[in-house]
Formats: structure tokens, sequence, C-alpha cells
């Protein structure tokens, strides 16, 4: 974990909620895809969590759907202007589960964390299949920039306007050798429930602090409660338990 | 900057509050803490607990709510398992803050805690508002609240501190219960009950309908609570609530403050403790303060 003052490079629609944010500062703290930052915005008490999309030597791109106060604030700001942030937070995932022909799962803004995951897992070699969801074609974003890392990527639409039908578990391939899901929960439940074989889920939660001081966003798991916020957001799927 | 509390002296009187800084781990790794006075470490029951269900934590414009409810992994765990980590980044007699649901539990915990070489301070919650059947509803009544010190004071030979709830009409009555039945000390305030409703659901934000409110928007309560209940006894006050820079810890000690805690600052930047440490001096001087010993109760005629 580290806090430090990063400059805005780029902050711009990719669609008509979700936007992207580039940030130029210290990404020394961020070791693994899947962790998240913490961001202090003028007039808000509490951080917001959003997750890395992507990070290089003092690159980092977060993309975000506004969907409250905190990420309305981060749309209106403008290149030039700095944010505190506090990086390198969470678990992320473990690159070392994958196997040869890991497949990655992505709902809507739950596709943003694969990204630097299928960066580092296209760099080991691997196979990378992808199936992002999303409600309507509208909302698809980040398809052909999983493609242009050599990923093999399959769109589903709830409202079956682009791709496949459905839901990422109407468009699961046959053969994986494990998977890595983000998304809203009932996505990640449906996953859990069908998708065959072991994998890693990354879960959002309401947080406090962001780094295991507050218990704000424990959830209850095989192996006993469990922060979010430092013990997951990622949590192997023989560990999570759902709610009744 | 040195203060004495209940008998033990602190290098300064910043201290993180329970609930916020969990056993410390988390912000050693940012700082060495210890340049704090000393912590208050995470809420302590008999048992372990899982507490609230999500979500345990909304915002409001100057501050936080929370509900967790006293999660923690019970006392063995506490003393078996976070001790002794705690002790290897942290140096200090630390504050052992305790809490349960019957007379007998509470005084079962503070036992064990009192046992433990480290612990320089018992911290009795009787003010958490987000159990049903214990915490707050001890800390309201004040013949209840004596019967918990009591109780204590029993097991215990460390002094004890009770951690007093702003959710009542007369927090002077309690204090002077709580002091009456022996108490070392006190501290003030634990959260305000509050609540929010989310407009896209109508319905209460916070999955236990209500929370504890903490944050800047409560410092002028706690201030006050401070001042009225440093005028009604003679055992040194904490004083918390919605503290988050070295003029709020002045302005607390001027109320009669012996020792000031810091909470939800400490959530918003995990360096709040240090920086406020930092502060100090420079602050001191602006207000001509030469020693904070000198200014606790200043404010009072």
């Amino acid at each position: 974990m580290k806090q430090s003052v990063f400059t805005i490079t780029e902050n711009a629609p990719l669609t008509g909620a979700v936007y992207r944010l580039r940030l130029a500062g210290d990404t020394s703290a961020v070791t693994a895809p899947g962790q998240f930052v913490n961001v202090a915005l003028p007039g808000l008490y509490l951080r917001r969590p959003i997750s890395v999309s992507d990070a290089s030597d003092g690159q980092l791109t977060l993309i975000y759907k506004v969907v409250g106060k905190g990420t309305e604030a981060m749309a209106a700001m403008a290149p030039g202007q700095t944010l505190d942030v506090l990086s390198g937070l969470g678990n992320g995932f473990d690159v070392s589960l994958a196997g040869d022909a890991p497949l990655l799962l992505g709902g809507g803004i739950g596709a943003a964390p694969l990204v630097l995951l299928a960066r580092r897992l296209r760099a080991a070699g691997k196979t990378v299949a992808v199936v992002l969801g999303f409600n309507t074609r509208d909302e698809i974003f980040y398809e052909n920039e999983f493609r242009a890392m050599g990923c093999d990527v399959t769109v589903a639409t709830a409202d079956g306007s682009c791709g496949v039908p459905g839901f990422v578990t109407d468009a699961l391939p046959e053969d994986y050798s494990f998977y890595y899901a983000c998304g809203p929960e009932p996505m990640l439940r449906a996953v859990y429930d069908r998708a065959a074989g072991d994998g890693q889920l990354s879960f959002e939660a309401r947080m406090g602090c962001g780094f295991g001081a507050c218990m704000g966003c424990t959830r209850q798991t095989a192996a006993g409660p469990k922060r979010v916020c430092k013990d997951g957001p990622v949590f192997r799927k023989g560990e999570i338990l759902w709610d009744a | 900057m040195s203060v004495t509390l209940c008998g033990v002296e602190l290098d300064n009187p910043v201290i993180p509050a329970s609930g916020t800084f969990g056993y410390g781990y988390e912000f050693a790794e940012l700082y060495d803490i210890d340049c704090l006075g000393t912590f208050s470490f995470k809420g302590t029951t008999k048992e372990p607990r899982f507490g609230n269900p999500q979500p345990r934590i909304a915002e409001c414009r100057s501050g936080m709510l929370n509900a967790v409810g006293l999660q923690n992994p019970g006392v063995k765990a506490v003393i078996g398992e976070e001790l002794p980590k705690l002790g290897k980044v942290f140096h200090k007699p630390v504050m052992a803050n305790v809490s349960g649901f019957s007379v007998e539990e509470y005084a079962y915990t503070c036992a064990r805690l009192d046992a433990h070489p480290q612990v320089g301070w018992l911290e009795v919650n009787v003010s958490c508002p987000n159990v049903h059947g214990g915490g707050m509803s001890f800390g309201t009544d004040p013949a209840a609240a004596a019967s918990v010190v009591r109780a204590v004071k029993a097991v215990t030979t460390k002094p004890v501190i009770m951690k007093l709830t702003p959710n009542v009409t007369d927090i002077v009555s309690v204090a002077k219960a709580c002091e009456d039945a022996g108490a070392d000390g006190l501290s003030l305030i634990n959260t305000v009950q509050a609540m929010r409703i989310d407009l896209k659901t109508k319905k209460p934000l916070l999955a236990n309908g209500t929370g504890g409110l903490s944050g800047p928007a409560v410092f002028p309560l706690a201030v006050r609570m401070v001042y009225q209940v440093y005028e009604a006894v003679s055992i040194p006050v904490v004083g918390l609530g919605g503290v988050s820079s070295a003029e709020d810890v002045i302005e607390m000690m001027l109320a009669g403050a012996t020792a000031v805690q810091v909470g939800a600052a400490n959530l918003r930047d995990p360096y709040a403790c240090r920086d406020i440490i930092a502060a100090l001096p420079g602050v001191m001087n602006k207000y001509e303060i030469k020693t904070l010993r000198d200014i606790i109760g200043g404010a009072h005629g």
C-alpha cells in the first residue's frame, strides 16, 4: 500500500456511463492484476475504491462506471488535475493458477481489471479466452483491446443486440484450464454455479477504509470472515460462501 | 507533549480510536506507529463475532456511518494470535477495548486482557450502538453502567476507562455513576446513532437500519459532552469524536480531555495520526502553549 499523488493525463468516456481515467504517478505498489486503488475526492468523506485496469511504469489506467456521487465527481475531473490515491490495495488475481488456457469472464465494468490480467497472461505465453457480458451493444467496451492482445474474445449481450444473446454463462467455452471472473454479484454466483473447474472471483463491496482497518466490507467465507479489501477482493472458488 | 493517563505516561495525547486501527499492522506497513501515544485496538468480546450483514458503511456530508457490529475473533484469538503480532509493530502499552452482552461477559474478557503484559488500560465499551442486547444498553442507564464498572474492577488491576455513548439525554449522570463505581477514567463519545436512506431502493442504506455517525460532523457535539463531563467528575477524560487535526486535539483538551482519540480520520487518511502528532508542536507554538498538560480543561472558568 502506498499513498501518493497522481496527475490526470486523460479522462474520457468509453461508453455513455463508462470512463477511462489515465494517471501518471508512482505505480510501484501495484503488484498484481485485480488490485484496486482508493481515491480521495474533494468534498466526499470516504475514498472511492476503483479497480486497476492497467498499470505500467508510472502509468495507471482506471476504467470506472458513473454510478453515484463519487464517480460523478471523478467524471468531472480534467487532465492536469491531481488525485490523492492509495495504491496497491487488495490481493489481486494469482496468475500462477492459470494453466495453459485460462478463461477470463467480465460482466459490465467487471471487464476493467481483466485488462492487466490478460496482458500478464499473454506475456507468459498463455492462450487466453475472454468472455465479456454487457446489457446491450452500446455498453460494450474494450472488445478490440482484448483482441489486440491476442485473446480469443466472445461478447454476450443480455438483450441480444450483439454477439451471443444472454449472459457470460451462456457463452462459456468447452475447454479452459482455469477461470478468472469479475462482475456484479449475481453474475459471479451464476459463474460459480455453472462454470466447470476451479477459478478465482473478484468481489465488490462498500468499503470504509479499503486497507483492512475498519472491518466494513467483511464477507463470510469457508475460512471464516474475510475483508474484501485486504484478504480479497479476489477469492478462490472453494473459499466462497453465498448469502442464503 | 507528554500527558499522564490514569497513571501511565503517554509521549503525546494522540490515540487512534478502537475500530479504526485494527490491531495496528495495516498502519505499521505505512509508518512507525511507535510515534503514537498509544492506540485502542479493535473491540473484543468473549466469543468470536462476525458482525452485521452488508452493507455496513455509509457516508454523509462531513462524516460516515458504520454498522460493523463488533466483528472480532474473540478474546482467546485476540490474546493468542493478534496481540503477539501487535507486539512486533508497537512497543508501548496498548489500550484494550472490550465489549460484552452481560456483566459477566465484560468481566470475563477484561480479566483475560488485564493479564496481558502489553495492555496498559482497559477501555470498556458500554456504548456500541450497532449491537442488540448489549453494548449501548449498558451505557444508557447509570445503574447498569455502574454494575459493569464494579464487575470489571473486581477482577482487574489495570486502569479501567469506561467508553460512553452520546445517545443519552444526560451523559453526566452516566459519567458520575461510573466514577462513583470506581472507574479510573472515561472516554467519550462513541458514535451517534444515525441513518441514511437509499433513494433508489427507498429503504435504509445500512442492512442494520441504523449505524453510528462519526467524523467531523460530530466534533462539536463531542466537545460539548467532554466539557460537561469534565465539570462533573475528577477522573481523567479521553476525548474523541470527529477529531481530524492538531487544532481539534487542542480544542478537545481545552474542553477537558487528558488524551484525545482519532477515529474516522484514520479511514480516509491512514497517515492522519502521524500527521496530527507532527503538526502539534507548530500549532502549540502558534497558540503560545508550552506544555499540553497545562491546557487540560483550560476552557473552564
